[in-house]
């Protein structure tokens, strides 16, 4: 068990050793040689150094300002609020329009083209109208961007719910038909427990897109608390100081990859099914 | 009074499709042990769902315990045993035996109490804990009859029970389950592939033919009971061998140890429903 472990984190280590000596070599590389791809020169600019990057967490956002690692920190954990609520309402809508539509045939043909097509609008054209209708009615300002997130987090969960009740095992349903069961008897034994895993997996998508969905919503919702403001704010700011944009979306990297991993182990604690079938 | 009346079933699937069964009439009595034996596709899992109200009669009439079979299912007459076993993954063998019990109310120390004697009836003493996937294939076949006689039902319907199993584990349930079936006193109706096993096991065996289903014959098997591995030995055994073989040659299909073709069916009309 102890040497799987050390085996996975020495991977970890090693696959993120490498990408980094990737990013280093080629801007070492364009520099060198002088590469341009279109527009794009390689230099200072366009590709900052790693060390630059990741170092820039640990000086001052402003003059006399707090460190650049603690105004992210706080704006992650902003935006990880709105994403949480958005994921909570996406998914629960999304899981019970999935059971709704897996008891019927009729709404599911009347009922789930439009649900794909909703996914087909770009979220940018969503946003305002969601923060126009929700704004001055008591709702604090971040809820508009909880409910943009909760709009990208409940589609895949719809799915692989209607996927996940409908895959029972004919004989199963037999079984429970054999001992009398009612229709919320064989959902709450039978299908929800079936179901698991391909909620999980659906989980899994919808936890980073809760993340992306709450820093899109914030632009449009001009909000300035979370990692959206701080990736507009540093985006003006990027002909003085590129590296600050850079750490801002590789802090946002990792609120979407935390945001993963929850579900992932809430995933192990939850399911309890053969091993090979734990996706 | 019959536990299971049929009188005059068919079972047509779609309308004007294929005949599944034809002008089945059979009257199970109180503690017998009924094999239903025939080649593929002569409805014998279709009957069996027939009696247990899983599937509808076409036309015809079903009575189990003097009311109708859909009555009989509401009342939790039956156990049923499929060839796999469909536990619950995501329980444990405790839990999956104590599965119906669960649905009927029952309360946990209740549940418990029971589950405890199943548990030493099947033979699965120390497993309780386990999941299915940590059993081997014989051993959950042990856990799924535990949870259909969880709560005494009147009828046990198994459908090629022991059909995915080896031989060897297939000759110990076999035994096992008489030993069950003394003890428990219900009523057994079984589908099997397997004309020894059908001898071995049963009061008699009902024997059909395939397209349309129907009842060739019915045989009366007479070895004493208890049943034993010395059962196999003797020559009246053997004699009731040739007698089915006989009765399934004369039924036109003579596959009988091949697997069925007609899970698949049932599944279709399913999608159908």
């Amino acid at each position: 068990m102890l040497s799987n472990a050390l085996k996975r984190v020495g991977m970890l280590v090693a696959v993120l050793a490498v990408l980094c000596g990737l990013w280093e070599a080629f801007k070492w590389f364009g520099e060198t040689t002088g590469l341009r791809i279109g527009a794009f020169e390689v230099n200072d600019r366009t590709l900052p150094h790693i060390y630059d990057i990741v170092g820039q967490l640990f000086e001052p956002s402003r003059r006399n300002g707090p460190m650049l690692i603690e105004v992210l920190w706080n704006a992650a954990l902003f935006t990880a609020k709105e994403a949480a609520v958005g994921f909570a309402l996406g998914a629960s809508i999304g899981f019970v329009l999935g059971v709704i539509l897996a008891h019927s045939r009729l709404l599911q043909r009347s009922f789930l083209p439009y649900i794909v097509a909703s996914q087909t609008i770009p979220i940018l054209a969503i946003a305002p109208m969601v923060v126009v209708w929700l704004g001055g009615r008591g709702f604090p300002d971040w809820f508009s961007v909880s409910v943009i997130a909760a709009y990208l987090t409940f589609f895949p969960v719809t799915i692989n719910t209607l996927r996940g009740v409908t895959s029972v095992d004919p004989r199963a349903l037999e079984l429970m038909r054999s001992y009398a069961a009612g229709s919320f008897e064989i959902l709450w034994k039978l299908r929800l427990p079936t179901s698991l895993p391909y909620l999980f997996a659906a989980f899994k998508i919808a936890a980073t897109a809760s993340v992306v969905g709450a820093i899109i919503g914030e632009l449009p919702a001009s909000i300035q608390d979370g990692l959206g403001g701080a990736i507009l704010n540093f985006n003006q700011y990027y002909a003085t100081s590129p590296p600050s944009l850079w750490a801002t979306n590789l802090i946002a990297a990792l609120l979407g990859i935390t945001f993963f991993l929850i579900v992932v182990v809430a995933e192990r604690i939850v399911v309890r099914r053969a091993p090979e079938h734990v996706a | 009074m019959s536990v299971v009346s049929l009188s005059n079933v068919k079972k047509e699937f779609g309308t004007g499709g294929v005949v599944a069964l034809q002008g089945i009439n059979l009257d199970i009595e109180e503690r017998e042990f009924i094999s239903l034996i025939g080649p593929s596709g002569c409805g014998k899992s279709t009957l069996l769902r027939i009696i247990g109200d899983l599937i509808q009669p076409t036309t015809g009439e079903v009575v189990v315990n003097g009311k109708s079979a859909h009555q009989a299912r509401l009342d939790r007459d039956y156990g049923i045993v499929f060839q796999d076993a469909v536990l619950f993954d995501w329980r444990t063998v405790a839990k999956n035996i104590a599965l119906p019990l669960e649905m009927m109310g029952w309360d946990r120390r209740k549940r418990a109490e029971r589950v405890k004697k199943l548990v030493e009836l099947v033979e699965l003493t120390g497993f309780e804990g386990h999941h299915p996937w940590q059993l081997s294939g014989g051993m959950q076949q042990r856990v799924s009859i535990a949870r259909a006689l969880s709560f005494d039902p009147p009828l046990l319907l198994m459908d090629e029970p022991f059909g995915a199993l080896d031989e060897m584990t297939r000759e110990r349930l076999n035994l096992e389950l008489l030993q069950i079936w003394e003890r428990s006193g219900s009523t057994v109706t079984f589908v099997t592939h397997s004309i020894s096993e059908a001898v071995f096991l049963s009061t008699r065996v009902v024997v059909m033919s395939a397209r349309p289903g129907r009842i060739v014959g019915i045989v009366d098997i007479d070895l004493p009971q208890p049943r034993t591995a010395d059962t196999r030995e003797g020559p009246r055994f053997a004699e009731l061998i040739r007698e089915v073989r006989r009765l399934l040659r004369r039924g036109g299909g003579f596959d009988v140890e091949e697997p069925a073709g007609e899970e698949e069916l049932i599944v279709a009309e399913e999608g159908l429903q």
